[in-house]
This record gives C-alpha cells, structure tokens and sequence, in this order.
C-alpha cells in the first residue's frame, strides 16, 4: 500500500491560538482512514491546511509525493484532492443534474472543450451518479430547494462526478436521519470499493467511523494522541479519557 | 410554442432591418439604443451571469474609441501632425480612406480592448465583491485621466474624425445598420454560449466561486476569456461611436464613467441579471426613460437619471425578469421541492 | 520627459522645494485623514462603502462657499456646513440608506454612487462648473528666505480640522451613543438584543459622517479650490486610505491621509498640475495590489 497522503510535523496557529501543533498523520491509497477528536481538537484545520485553505506555519504536506502547501485551493483540486464542506456547498440556484454537469473534472478539459454543450454520455454519467446517492427522481429540481440531508448527498455526488483519487469528507453524517445513515455510509464503502477512491473522513459517529474505517488518527488539543486500528482506539484509555474530558 | 418561435425571430429581424425607414427622424436615437443594447448585454457577461460586477466596463468604450481613432487616422495622415491641427480641415480623407479606417479601425479596437482585458483582468480579477467594482473604475478614471494629458492623442481636446463621405441621412442608416449588425451577432453568440459548459462555468463561479475553486475548475482562465469577449465587443462599439460623433473628448465622452459607464448597468438591473433578454429589455426600457426625461425635465435630465439609477437600485433589483422568474418559475425551467419529506434515499 | 526630470531636478537641487510640497501636502492631506475617518465610520458600522463620500465634501464646501456670498465669515461655515449637511445625510439615509443596508454590497455601492452622481449634478445645476474658492484676508508666513509660504489661513484650517477630528474621537469614546455605534460596528445583532436601537445607530453614524464631510469641505473651500465633479476623486481617496490603513485603525488612518496628500503634491510637482486626479486614482491601484499580494501570501483573495 503506497502513502497518499503525507503529513509530517505540521502546526498551525490562528492568532494566539495553537489549532494544530507538530502533526505527522499518513494515509494509504485506496483505504478508509478516519479522524477523530472532540470538538475543538483541530480536525477541520487539518482538513483546511491539506486542501489549501489556508497557509500552515511549519512542516510539510505531500499528495501522491507532491509538495502541496503551498499550492492553492484549485490547483491542488485539480490534482485529484477533493473534500466535502461541513456545512454543505451546492450551486442552489441550478437543479441537480446541473450541479453535476458542473462538477465534472476540468482538470481534463480545456478551453475549447468548455466551448462545447454537454454530451448525452455527460448526461448518463450525471444520472447514473444522482441514481447512486438516491437522488434520480429528484434530479430536476432545483438544489437550493432539497432538505439538508439531500443537499449532502447531492455534494457527495459531485465530488464523484469529479474523478477524485482521494476524496476529503468533513462529518459526512452530521445532520443526517439516523435511519438514513446505514444508506450513506454503504455508498460510501462502495465509492471506496467500486471506484478506488480514498477517504480520509472527519466524524463524530462512532459507530459509523468504527465500522468504516481501515486506521484511525486521534486529536485532541491540536495534538496527536493516538492512531491504530478500530479496535486499538475503541479501547486506548486516553482516547476515552479525551472524549469523557477527565481532566 | 415551436412555431411560434421562428415566426417571432423572423418578425424581428424584419423590424430590425425596417426600422430605420420606418422611423426616419428617429436614426439616431434608434442607433443608440443598440449602443445600449450592446453594452448591458457585455455587462452582464461579467456582472449578472458571473457575479463580478465592473463599474469600469467604460475603460473599453473609451480605449476603442482612442483606438479606431488612431488607425482610422493613421492610415491616411501622420497622426501627431493631425491632433497638433486640432481638426483644422487640411486634412482630407477619401472615400476609401473613410471606410478603410472604420473597418480597421473597429477590428483592431476590438482586438486591442480584448488584449488590454487579460492584461488587467489579471490584477482586477483577484479582487472580490466591492473592491472588483471600486478597482475597475480606478482604471476607468485613470485612464480618462492620463489620455487627457496626452497630446499625440489630443489631449484634453480630444480628436477630430472626418465625416461620413455622402449624403448625411444615409450616413445616419450606416451607422445604425453597424450597431444593429454587432448588436445580432453578440445576441446571438451569447444565445449559444450560455448553453455550453463555458456558461455553465462562469455560473458556477457566480453562485460559488469558493466552490467552484474547491472543484478544479479553472476560474481565472473563465474570467479572463469572458471579458476578453466582453471588451472585444464593447470596444468595437467604441470605434463605431467615435466615428458616429466625429469629435470626442477624453472625460465628457471616450471615459465617461459617471453616464454611459453606470448607464449599462442601471439598463441590466432595469430589465434583469443574468438573463438573455433581460439586457436588451431593460437597455429599451431605460432609452425610453431617458427620450423622455429629455423632453420635458429640460436642464435636470442628469438629476433625473441619477435619481433613477438610486430608484432602480433600491426598489427594482431584479429587474424585470427576476420579477417573472418569481411569479413564473416554470417560464425559465426552475422546479422547486414542494414537500420536505427529508427521505433522501 | 525632460519637463519631468527638470522637476525632479529641482527637488534634488533645492531640497527647500521639498519641504514646501511636504508641507502643504500634509496641510491638505489631513483634511483627507479626516474623510477617510467619516467614510471608515460608515464601512465599520453598517458595512456600507458610501461612493457618495467625496460629494458630500464638495456640497460641504459649496455650503460654505455660497454663504460667504452672501456675508457669513467663512470660519463660521463650518460649524454651518457641519449642521447643514448632518440634515441633508439624515435625509439621504431615511431614503434611501436604510433600504440598502441589509442587501448585498454592490447594491449599497451602486446606490450610493447614485446618489454621488445626483449631487453632482445638482451642485452643477445650481453653482455652474467653475472652480470655486473662497479668499481669506490672512497673511502668509514664509520661512527659508521666503521658499516655503504657509499662508495663515490653511494653517486655521489644519486646526479646526484637527479640533473636529478630536472632538468626534473623544465623543466615540465616552458617550453613550458612542459606545452604542462602537457595539453596532462589532455585532449588529448583539447589540440590537441588549436594547441598541441599531436603526437610530445607523442614522446617526451615516448623519454624522455626512456633517464630518461637509465640514472638511467648507474648510477644503478656503485651503484649495471645489468643483462639482471633483467628488469621486475625494471618495476614491478615502477609499485609498482606509483600505491602505485597515478600518479599526485611526492613527492609520492619519498617517495614510497625510502620506497620500504629500504624494500627491510631489507628482503634480514632477509630472505636472494636470495629473493631479490621475495620481489619486492610481495610488488606489497601487493599494490594491499591494493589499492582493499580502493576501496572496496567505492564499486567500482580497474580500
């Protein structure tokens, strides 16, 4: 299994405030590794830095053995580095088989291709993606309109549309109709099986992260405290000790 | 409705061509409503369907004018010769002179403007929401500015173009039908354009160019090349509208940021954003306004131009066919979720 | 060319020239800082970048300019101009102001560069497009052997500017309306739960603003010269300095307004009276890139 993603040493600091101290975190192509932490750990700062969001004071980042911390948001998107947002991000004023269309990679496209309409095979794969998240009946109508919980799996089908090689998901279950979350988190493996994507998943589910993920990394306090296997961190003591706050 | 379709185009385009000589005394003011139409539609590219809205679009009605000027000149006589007379008439241009340097002249201010937008689109482009508008008109104002203090163009003066070769009615027509011509082709390659994916994409950087980044889509190269186009077009009615005045001045015409400069977006938001139509109506609405406020609020026109601009603002953001997309969303494709049943699966 | 480098030559030459433009750059350019304060007031506050900020200077000074006309001693347009155009900005803000508030940011921008372009042209309606300017019977002082003339009556100016700017100041900081708009700029919704009245809050900000404009107009009418159309070129200004200085930042702010005013005089001096509009315009692209480039560093974009 080759490293993905490489994190060594990486801090970032917002003012005063430490987010992330001397992180090291790898993840492995084609696995599901997960993020946990309470809140205020520093996990969606982690995310941010890996993407680009925002610059980090010391260390390095490596996708695919590229340096990417210093690159900027779209450039390293273009690499085949996706995430999700937290609090969902669609185009609400297109219908969905729009926002599809839209998030189709254009890392292969150049100008004279965006001079083109989209052809049928552009259509069936956007409908085919809506059609593996739920959506197809939906499909038309306009995005800005769905409940929450469609909006999040309409944004999941657009980082698929993208092609992505390793796919960020910031809480992927946050928000979402517990009977509904076996549904997501099965299409989420089958993303992982059936399209070879990677993910690196932030959550708070337990039992959703427990079930899914190959290794886990623990923060707390904008350090690392653990990382292992499921059943290592399910019964690390100081994981438990974070979450419960006995200090 | 599909018959209707090309029976509604083709009445058109048979009242675009009549219009002219229907409406004889009305040449000119029916040549600066395609001038209008023209400028709110290459407005809106950027404003309305992209979300960058410039309130310096004027830079290039100014420069193609400067531009066609220039070529149109040159071609017969040595240009700092010609502004040092200051339009003294020994100058003579013949016919094909005339017409040689109206072609030219357009193409290359076209051609220049669309240069000069990727230019500084790079620096402009970087800047977001109020600063994009504010850093647009710095340019717009300073190019007024500088170009006033430079003589080989004239100056404060501003340049003298010979006129039009031939009886003045049909010069009248001949400027109308350049207009008219830009005008179709412009509507009719925007038509097409904002059905592609390129449409698709300066939408997307619109609603959430945050987003839009996050996925990879190449919003720079998009921005360039939409007002590459954009100034391509208004610069050629920039040419056209110099030779159509003969004399312009550098601030009160070339660089007016404060009439035609805020004009074509008070015509956009009039007749709504980001819509095809919606430029072209609200360009026919606002001349319509500004025939009459110049016939009877004689001396307070500008006030009252002002006054509409604040009016349409404040009261009339979406324009005409943003109050149809609310009262008639099935006219425009839009279909909402009627019931929050929140079974996504 | 070579007239620009005589001019340069001249300042290497005499370096008195220097103080000279130094001087009376920072005399205007405090009345600028002074601007540029009403305009970051407004921005703080409701998040409204007022186009129309350099207009109401300009109708400040034709205030003053008109009532000189008729026989007010100048130094009493001031206060006059302060009051009047308080009125004429409470005004403006119940009209059209407060619909635009709440709205997205081009909205208030084009509204208020409306309104810019109907006072505008108001003012030239009633006053014709003449340069005006108001002749004060003071002396000038003259220091270096008679190089550097600072006549008596800009200096007042600087003064009663400087008296203005501190008595705003003090009143931000110890009234409680002061407080009450200081809340408002940090968290409208906030204050407006613990009882602000962040309407009244609001009139008052953008009233005062317009009263703080007329003011350093009715001064800018006796130091410099006002014409109707010279309004953008003062907000453009103001826009300079306060994106240069950041808003919370007075003595920023102070610094910014005295550094553009001597900028600005030193290119007129080197490239000629005609370029004066032009150096204010392009100093604000230069901010602008240089504010982009800082935010380039930390791969975010200039908001």
């Amino acid at each position: 299994m080759t490293t993905i993603i490489e994190v060594n040493n990486v801090s970032k600091s917002f003012g005063g405030v430490v987010a992330n101290k001397d992180i090291s975190l790898s993840v492995q192509k084609g696995s599901i590794t997960g993020l946990i932490g309470p809140n205020g750990s520093g996990k969606t700062t982690m995310f941010n830095s890996i993407v680009g969001y925002h610059p980090i004071d010391s260390g390095s980042i490596k996708f695919e053995d590229k340096e990417i911390s210093k690159m900027m948001v779209p450039e390293i998107a273009r690499l085949g580095l996706l995430r999700t947002f937290q609090q969902t991000r669609i185009y609400g004023e297109m219908n969905c088989v729009e926002n599809m269309l839209i998030s189709q990679p254009h890392r292969k496209m150049s100008l004279r291709d965006a001079f083109n309409k989209n052809t049928k095979a552009d259509y069936e794969r956007a409908d085919q993606m809506l059609e593996f998240v739920g959506l197809y009946e939906k499909r038309f109508l306009q995005s800005g309109s769905l409940s929450f919980g469609q909006q999040k799996l309409l944004e999941f089908a657009m980082a698929l549309m993208n092609e992505p090689t390793c796919l960020l998901l910031d809480e992927p279950t946050a928000g979402i109709n517990p009977t509904l979350i076996n549904g997501l988190i099965d299409r989420l493996r089958r993303a992982n099986s059936e399209f070879g994507i990677t993910l690196f998943i932030i959550e708070h589910n337990m039992r959703v992260i427990m079930n899914m993920a190959d290794h886990i990394y623990c923060l707390a306090h904008g350090e690392m405290l653990a990382e292992g296997k499921p059943e290592d961190i399910q019964s690390d003591q100081r994981v438990i000790d974070a979450y419960l706050g006995a200090h | 409705m599909t018959i209707a379709r090309p029976i509604f185009y083709l009445l058109l385009v048979a009242y675009i061509v009549a219009a002219p000589f229907l409406f004889p005394d009305y040449r000119t003011q029916l040549a600066t409503l395609w001038l209008m139409i023209i400028v709110a539609l290459t407005w809106d590219m950027t404003g309305g369907q992209m979300g960058y809205n410039s309130l310096g679009n004027i830079f290039f009605y100014g420069t193609g004018m400067y531009v066609c000027a220039v070529i149109g000149i040159g071609i017969a006589h040595p240009i700092a010769e010609y502004t040092n007379a200051a339009g003294g008439g020994i100058y003579k241009f013949t016919d094909t002179q005339y017409f040689l340097g109206v072609f030219l002249g357009i193409i290359g201010a076209g051609v220049f403007c669309s240069i000069c937008a990727v230019i500084i689109g790079y620096f402009t482009f970087s800047l977001r929401g109020p600063y994009f508008a504010i850093g647009t008109l710095g340019v717009a104002i300073a190019a007024g500015e500088l170009v006033s203090n430079w003589d080989w163009v004239g100056g404060g003066q501003g340049i003298a173009l010979p006129v039009y070769p031939g009886d003045l009615d049909n010069g009248k027509i001949f400027f109308y039908a350049m207009f008219a011509v830009t005008g179709v082709i412009l509507f009719l390659f925007l038509k097409w354009m904002y059905k592609t994916r390129f449409g698709a994409a300066i939408n997307a950087i619109r609603d959430d160019e945050e987003k839009a980044e996050a996925m990879g889509i190449h919003t720079l190269r998009y921005k360039l090349t939409t007002w590459a186009i954009a100034a391509f077009f208004v610069g050629v009615v920039g040419g056209i509208s110099a030779y159509q005045l003969i004399h312009f001045e550098p601030l009160e015409t070339a660089y007016q940021t404060i009439n035609l400069g805020i004009f074509m977006v008070v015509c956009v938001l009039l007749g709504g954003k980001g819509t095809l139509w919606g430029p072209v109506i609200g360009a026919i609405m606002f001349q319509v306004f500004k025939e009459v406020t110049w016939n009877y609020f004689l001396g307070w026109q500008w006030v009252a131009l002002g006054a509409l601009i604040v009016v349409t603002v404040v009261y009339f953001q979406d324009g005409l066919m943003g109050w149809l997309k609310v009262v008639k969303p099935e006219w425009f494709g839009i279909r909402v979720e009627k019931t929050d049943d929140g079974s996504a699966a | 060319m070579d007239q620009i480098l005589g001019n340069l030559g001249l300042l290497v030459e005499f370096p008195v020239v220097n103080i000279k433009i130094i001087i009376d750059g920072v005399m205007i350019g405090a009345l600028f800082a002074l601007a540029a304060y009403g305009l970051a007031l407004v921005w703080g506050v409701m998040n409204v970048k007022n186009l129309a900020q350099g207009d109401f200077v300009i109708a400040g000074g034709y205030i003053a300019w008109w009532l000189a006309g008729l026989g007010l001693p100048p130094l009493l347009g001031v206060p006059v101009a302060f009051g009047f155009m308080w009125v004429i900005g409470w005004v403006i803000y119940k009209l059209v102001i407060t619909r635009v508030i709440e709205r997205d940011l081009f909205t208030s921008l084009l509204a208020t560069f409306g309104i810019a372009i109907m006072m505008a042209q108001i003012l030239n309606l009633l006053f014709g497009s003449d340069t005006q300017s108001i002749k004060l019977e003071y002396d000038t002082l003259f220091f270096f052997d008679g190089f550097v003339d600072v006549p008596i009556a800009k200096l007042i100016g600087v003064c009663m500017a400087a008296v203005l700017a501190t008595c705003v100041v003090v009143f931000m900081k110890y009234s409680r309306m002061g407080q009450a708009i200081r809340a408002t700029a940090q968290d409208a919704r906030a204050a407006r739960v613990l009882g602000i009245d962040t309407e009244k809050v609001y009139a008052f900000t953008f009233s005062l603003n317009a009263a703080i404009c007329g003011a350093a107009g009715a001064i800018i009418v006796m130091v410099w010269v006002i014409q109707p159309f010279y309004g953008i070129t003062y907000a453009i200004r103001s826009f300079v300095i306060v994106t240069a200085a950041g808003l919370g930042n007075l003595p920023g702010v102070i610094a910014a307004g005295l550094g553009i005013g001597a900028l600005e005089q030193y290119g007129s001096h080197i490239f000629g009276i005609g370029y004066q509009q032009a150096i204010a315009v392009l100093l604000l692209l230069l901010v602008l890139v240089f504010r982009m480039i800082q935010q380039r560093r930390s791969r975010q974009v200039l908001k």
